[in-house]
C-alpha cells in the first residue's frame, strides 16, 4: 500500500432505494482533493442520502462507491475510518463531556482497544482545537456551547481523526451569519490543504461565495456540476428551486441572492 | 503539549464533581472490601446474627461456625457481589448503547423476561432445580433485548423506549401470572414467586457455581463495547464512520446483557433499579464518559447490592424482607424523579 492517504472518492452508477422508491438514481461522481465541493438541491433531492452512501453508511444498489479504486465496503472499517470523516446532520451530543474529550473521540480510529491517547495524539487534538478556534473552550462542557461553537467543536473532532476525505452534512444550517462564515472559512481552508471536502448546504449565497465546485441534485439525480457561475444560473434556480434570484458580479466576486418565488 | 495532555485530557475536571479514575476505583474497592467483611460477619437470628457472634462461635464450636460461614454467609455475599456487578454493568452499557439515561435491565423488561424464562424451565421441569435455569433466564433476556432494539433502538426518544419496556413487561407479567394461575400446587406457586421477588437468602454455593461463569462471560461481552460506547456519544451514524461495526456492537451488548441478567435473575430473582441508580450516581464522577463508567458501575453495583442485602438482614422483622422489594421501593421514586428532571432538560 502507498504511503499517501486515500483522497479519491468515486461514485459509479450508484442508486439508493428506500422501500422500493429510488432516492438516489444512477449517480456518477468523481471527488478529488483541492476544491471545496458544495452539494446543493431542494429538500428531498437526495443530498444526504448520497453523502451517506459516499461515507459507506448506506449501501448502494447497481453501481458502487470507490475509495482509491477499491469499493468502500471492502475497506477494513478501521482503515476507512482513518481516511474518511463524516459530520452528521444531527449535532446532538448526549453526555456533557468536556470539549477536549469530545474532540479526543476523533482519535478512536487510530487507537487500539486498550491504548490511552499518547502525547502525539494529544498534540493532534490540540492542533484540531486550534484550527477550529475552540482551544479556549477545551475545559467547557459541550452542552453549554452555542450552536456555532458546537459545530466548530464537532469539526475539530472530525479533524482529530486526520481524515483526508471530509463529508459534512449541513454544517452551517442553524448558525448565525458570523458563525456560518467562520465554519465555511475553516472547511475551505481544509479543502485547499489538499483534502477532499464535500459540504451539503442550503444557503446558495454562501455556496456561491465559498465553494469551488457545486453539484446540484434534483429528484435523486445530478442535474448540474461545475463552478458556481456555471451551476447557479437563472434557469437552474427557477427550474430546480422554483425561485428567482438576483445574480451579480461585484469586484470579481460572484453573488447569488434568492429573491422571490417563481410565479 | 504536555501541559495540555496533563490538564485537559487526563486530569480531573475542575469545575464539576469528577474525580481521578484511580481514586474512584480505589475508593469503591475499599468500600466493597468493608461491605464484604461486614456481610460475612452479619446474619439473621439472635444467636449468630450479631457482628461478633460468628467469631465467638468459632472459638466454641468451629464446625458449626464453618458451616454457617461456607453454607450461608459466603454464597450470599458472593452472589450479592456478582449480581450487583452484573446489574450495574448492564445498566451502564444499556444506557450508553441506547443513548438514554433511563435504560435499565428491569425497566426494559430484560429482568422480568429472564424470570419468565427461568419459570418456564422450572415449569416444564427440565431436570428440577437444575443447571438449565440460567439458560432459561438467558433465553428470556435475549428475546426481550432483541425485541427492544427492534422496537425502540433506532430512535433516541425516551418515550418510545420506555413504552417498549412497558410492552415487554406487561407481556411477561401476563405470562408469569398465567404460570402462577395454573400452578399445580401451592408449593409450585411459591417456587414461581421466588423469581418475582429477588433475594440472596438461602442460596448455596451451587447457585454461585451455576451463575458465575455465565456472568463473567457477560462481563467480557459488555466490557468489549467500551470504545464503541464512547463513539456513540456522537450518534450511531458517526460511530459507524469512526470504524465501529454497530451491528456487532449491539450483538455483543445484547449477548452480554442476556448472560449477565439471565444468569443473575435465574439464581436470585428480579432485582430492579440497581442498573438505573448506580450508573446515574457515578456518571458525574467519571466526567460523563460512557466508557469510563463501566468498571466503576460494576464496583458500585456490587457495593449497592451488598449494602442493601446487609440492610435487609440488619432490619429485624419477623419475616426477612426480600432485597428485590427494597430496591424497588427505593428505585421507583428515584426513577420518577429522574423522569421529571429529564423532561425539564430534554423536551
Amino acid at each position: 500500500m502507498s504511503e499517501s492517504p486515500p483522497t479519491k472518492l468515486e461514485i459509479k452508477n450508484a442508486s439508493v432505494r428506500y422501500d422500493g422508491a429510488a432516492v438516489v438514481s444512477d449517480v456518477s461522481l468523481m471527488l478529488s482533493p483541492g476544491p471545496l465541493v458544495g452539494l446543493i438541491g431542494a429538500n428531498g433531492a437526495g443530498k444526504t442520502t448520497l453523502l451517506r452512501a459516499a461515507a459507506g453508511l448506506t449501501s448502494v444498489s447497481g453501481g458502487n462507491v470507490f475509495m482509491e479504486n477499491k469499493p468502500i465496503s471492502e475497506w477494513l472499517r478501521a482503515e476507512r475510518a482513518k481516511a474518511l470523516g463524516y459530520l452528521a446532520q444531527d449535532r446532538s451530543v448526549l453526555w456533557p463531556l468536556t470539549v477536549a474529550r469530545l474532540v479526543a473521540l476523533g482519535r478512536l480510529p487510530h487507537l487500539g482497544p486498550w491504548d490511552a491517547p499518547s502525547a502525539a495524539d494529544a498534540s493532534i487534538i490540540e492542533q484540531a482545537l486550534t484550527d477550529t478556534d475552540v482551544l479556549h473552550l477545551a475545559e467547557r462542557s459541550v452542552t453549554n456551547l452555542s450552536g456555532g461553537e458546537l459545530t466548530r467543536v464537532l469539526i475539530a473532532r472530525l479533524l482529530a481523526g486526520t481524515p483526508s476525505i471530509l463529508l459534512a452534512d449541513e454544517p452551517v444550517s442553524g448558525l448565525d451569519p458570523a458563525h456560518r462564515l467562520q465554519v465555511l472559512e475553516i472547511l475551505r481552508r481544509l479543502a485547499h490543504q489538499q483534502r477532499t471536502v464535500v459540504v451539503v448546504m442550503h444557503d446558495l449565497t454562501l455556496a456561491a461565495r465559498y465553494c469551488d465546485r457545486l453539484i446540484l441534485m434534483s429528484e435523486g439525480r445530478i442535474v448540474a456540476d461545475g463552478t458556481p457561475r456555471e451551476v447557479l444560473t437563472e434557469q437552474t434556480l427557477s427550474r430546480y428551486y422554483g425561485v428567482t434570484a438576483t445574480i451579480a458580479e461585484q469586484n470579481g466576486e460572484f453573488m447569488v441572492v434568492p429573491w422571490g418565488l417563481e410565479a | 503539549m504536555y501541559a495540555m495532555n496533563d490538564s485537559v485530557l487526563s486530569g480531573p475536571h475542575k469545575t464539576n464533581r469528577e474525580v481521578k479514575p484511580s481514586v474512584l476505583v480505589l475508593a469503591l474497592l475499599f468500600l466493597l472490601a468493608a461491605l464484604t467483611v461486614t456481610s460475612l460477619l452479619i446474619g439473621r437470628g439472635a444467636s449468630t446474627g450479631g457482628l461478633g457472634d460468628l467469631l465467638n462461635l468459632w472459638r466454641e464450636d468451629p464446625e458449626t461456625a464453618r458451616l454457617i460461614f461456607s453454607q450461608v454467609r459466603l454464597p450470599r455475599t458472593l452472589l450479592a457481589l456478582l449480581v450487583g456487578a452484573s446489574l450495574g454493568l448492564s445498566g451502564a452499557v444499556l444506557q450508553g448503547l441506547l443513548r438514554n439515561p433511563l435504560a435499565e435491565p428491569a425497566l426494559l423488561g430484560a429482568s422480568s423476561s429472564a424470570a419468565l424464562g427461568a419459570v418456564a424451565v422450572f415449569y416444564f421441569g427440565v431436570g428440577g432445580m437444575s443447571y438449565f435455569l440460567p439458560f432459561g433466564g438467558m433465553a428470556g433476556t435475549l428475546l426481550a433485548t432483541a425485541v427492544l432494539l427492534i422496537l425502540g433502538g433506532r430512535s433516541q426518544d425516551t418515550l418510545t423506549l420506555i413504552l417498549a419496556g412497558v410492552a415487554i413487561n406487561s407481556l411477561t407479567a401476563a405470562l408469569t401470572s398465567l404460570a402462577l394461575n395454573i400452578a399445580p400446587s401451592p408449593y409450585a406457586a411459591l417456587e414461581i414467586v421466588f423469581w418475582i421477588l429477588g433475594s440472596f437468602a438461602d442460596r448455596t454455593l451451587d447457585h454461585v457455581y451455576m451463575a458465575t461463569p455465565l456472568m463473567i462471560a457477560g462481563w467480557l461481552f459488555l466490557l468489549s463495547t467500551r470504545r464503541a460506547l464512547e463513539a456513540l456519544t456522537l450518534g450511531e451514524d458517526t460511530a459507524a464512520t469512526m470504524g465501529f461495526n454497530m451491528i456487532a456492537v449491539k450483538l455483543r451488548a445484547i449477548l452480554g446483557t442476556a448472560f449477565c441478567v439471565g444468569a443473575a435473575v435465574a439464581v436470585t430473582g428480579v432485582i430492579s433499579f440497581v442498573g438505573l441508580v448506580v450508573p446515574h450516581v457515578l456518571r458525574p464522577l467519571v466526567g460523563y464518559q460512557p466508557g469510563r463508567l463501566l468498571i466503576p458501575s460494576m464496583l458500585g453495583g456490587a457495593a449497592l447490592m451488598l449494602g442493601a442485602d446487609i440492610g435487609v438482614r440488619a432490619i429485624s422483622t419477623a419475616l426477612e424482607l426480600k432485597v428485590g422489594v427494597v430496591t424497588a421501593l427505593i428505585g421507583a421514586p428515584f426513577f420518577l424523579h429522574l423522569l421529571l428532571v429529564l423532561r425539564r432538560t430534554r423536551p
